[in-house]
């Protein structure tokens, strides 16, 4: 019988290493960006509550064509609710269109639950959007100064020549669908697919909303009046705003399924204290 | 484990404490004065941004005649309803008068066909409403920079207050009559100008007859209809509501630039 000394830990899986994924400048603007885009997402809404239409160029008003409308109209009784995108017309009671406010069926363009504030109030729903697009746009600025300085632009997002090959991004798409994350070795770096996603967000979808945003300014138009040729009119760069917020939208949807399947707790913690753990390859 | 469990729990923490705000809490934080104070900082940052970013003498696009909107959509007030402003409108406004006074050296008053004789200005530019809408629209008047130049302005002149034949909110103090103030830059900007006409016809009630004021680098708030009285100040917050204009007193912004 051996002795009780003899007896020894129960196996272990392969031991875990902790690395430092994020700099308190990335780990900072992130939860702030998270903050703001919350904010500017929730405002804007109240601010497309008030015109639930979008148009294609220069100008459009109540009277124009528009390519988007969230409508209501009242059946007997009842308030349906509409969605309209092109020439195809949804029934979205309940959500957009017509939504319950205290219980009560009210017509109103996005639900209550979903704008700051929850009622219509448009005077507030541009402060709050304004206060948090400047905040927003420095801590935006902070972000690539930093990136661009400290080398985590060209360290971290910057993809290689390998990253790029048609061949590892298929295969970091079939990895990916199969939910078959990176382990070891290959997790201290982004993948290739994070890294496209990024630059897809940080350089494309930022710019443009930044850029859309400041053509619908009257005074920036007459400043740089280039905003409007390269948006195509000012009602172009509202659907673009709009379109390309969304596309934020579903970006975040991605990028917190993805981070709560590959190790929630894992790559939480490597936001908030920048520690990632990493299990550590054994080698043969 | 301590310390996993306290990072734990500050995050649940944290999202719970985002959730109350979320749910609970979003309407008495949003509308807030305390809140609003610090978010209302933003307006001053804007303007100055803008102020510094684009050249005092810089121009509104203006568009071509193929660029018009079928229609152009009439907002606000489309028809005041003060006796005066109705006996004035069906005689085709011969008695009505627009004052010039305050911080002038020359006090003035001018009837409609006064301004038509002055010098006057063809832009064909976009209202952009507050709202999010735009319409482009042919207008012609006289530039507001002419008048205030032959007025003369005293020293320590600050702003234009337009003070409208408009009540756009009815109630018993008078509060509801609609004004609006601008600064002496967007007064003496070339396209700012006291419009008679809209798309080649006399401006129409509901566009705001017989004049208005058309401010092209702000929304469309600030372009006060049913011009009675421009009165220059060098302040305006002892006037109303002290935010220098309808809509600013109930909550928008004084500078209307974004």
């Amino acid at each position: 019988m051996a002795s009780i000394e003899d007896i020894g830990v129960a196996p272990s899986g392969p031991a875990k290493i902790s690395i430092r994924r994020h700099s308190l400048v990335t780990r900072l603007t992130h939860w702030i960006n998270v903050l703001c885009l919350t904010l500017l997402l929730m405002s804007g809404m109240q601010i497309f509550n008030a015109h639930p239409q979008l148009h294609w160029g220069q100008y459009g008003a109540v009277e124009d064509p528009s390519w988007f409308e969230i409508a209501s109209r009242e059946d007997g009784d009842s308030i349906i609710g509409t969605t309209r995108i092109g020439s195809l017309t949804m029934t979205t009671t309940g959500l957009l269109g017509a939504s319950r406010v205290d219980g009560e069926m009210t017509s109103r363009a996005f639900p209550a639950w979903a704008t700051i504030p929850s009622f219509q109030d448009l005077a507030t729903g541009r402060r709050w959007h304004f206060f948090f697009a400047w905040l927003f746009v420095i801590n935006g600025l902070l972000y690539v100064l930093y990136g661009l300085i400290g080398g985590h632009f060209r360290r971290d997002l910057a993809p290689t020549a390998h990253d790029v090959a048609p061949r590892n991004v298929w295969q970091e798409i079939k990895d990916h669908a199969r939910l078959r994350f990176p382990k070891g070795e290959k997790a201290r770096r982004y993948n290739a697919l994070q890294k496209l996603t990024y630059i897809l967000v940080l350089f494309v979808l930022l710019p443009l909303m930044i850029g859309s945003g400041l053509t619908m300014s009257p005074a920036m138009d007459a400043g740089y009046p280039f905003l409007l040729d390269i948006f195509g009119g000012r009602q172009s760069a509202r659907g673009i705003h709009f379109i390309v917020a969304w596309s934020l939208v579903l970006f975040v949807v991605v990028h917190v399924v993805m981070v709560i399947l590959s190790g929630f707790w894992n790559n939480m913690r490597s936001m908030v204290t920048g520690r990632y753990a990493i299990s550590e390859e054994t080698k043969p | 484990m301590s310390r996993i469990l306290s990072r734990r729990r500050f995050l649940i923490g944290s999202a719970a404490g985002l959730g109350a705000i979320g749910l609970t809490g979003c309407d008495d934080v949003a509308s807030n004065p305390h809140v609003q104070k610090v978010l209302a900082m933003a307006e001053k940052l804007t303007m100055g941004s803008q102020r510094l970013l684009v050249s005092k003498q810089a121009l509104a696009r203006e568009f071509t005649e193929a660029e018009i909107s079928p229609s152009f959509h009439p907002n606000g007030s489309t028809q005041p309803n003060s006796p005066d402003y109705v006996r004035m409108s069906e005689t085709g406004f011969v008695d009505w008068r627009l004052k010039i006074d305050g911080m002038v050296n020359q006090p003035m008053e001018l009837s409609l066909a006064d301004l038509k004789e002055l010098p006057s200005r063809t832009q064909i530019t976009r209202h952009d409403c507050v709202e999010g809408w735009s319409a482009i629209g042919k207008w012609q008047g006289v530039p507001l920079g002419l008048l205030l130049q032959s007025a003369g302005l005293k020293p320590g002149a600050r702003y234009a207050v337009f003070h409208c034949a408009d009540e756009l909110e009815q109630t018993l103090d008078g509060s509801g009559v609609y004004y609006e103030s601008i600064d002496l830059v967007d007064a003496f900007h070339p396209q700012s100008i006291l419009a008679y006409s809209l798309n080649g016809k006399n401006l129409e009630v509901e566009h705001g007859a017989p004049l208005r004021l058309r401010v092209e680098r702000h929304l469309g708030y600030k372009h006060a209809k049913y011009l009675m009285r421009i009165e220059i100040r060098d302040r305006f917050d002892d006037l109303w509501g002290g935010k220098g204009g309808f809509w600013e007193d109930r909550g928008y912004e004084w500078y209307a630039g974004i």
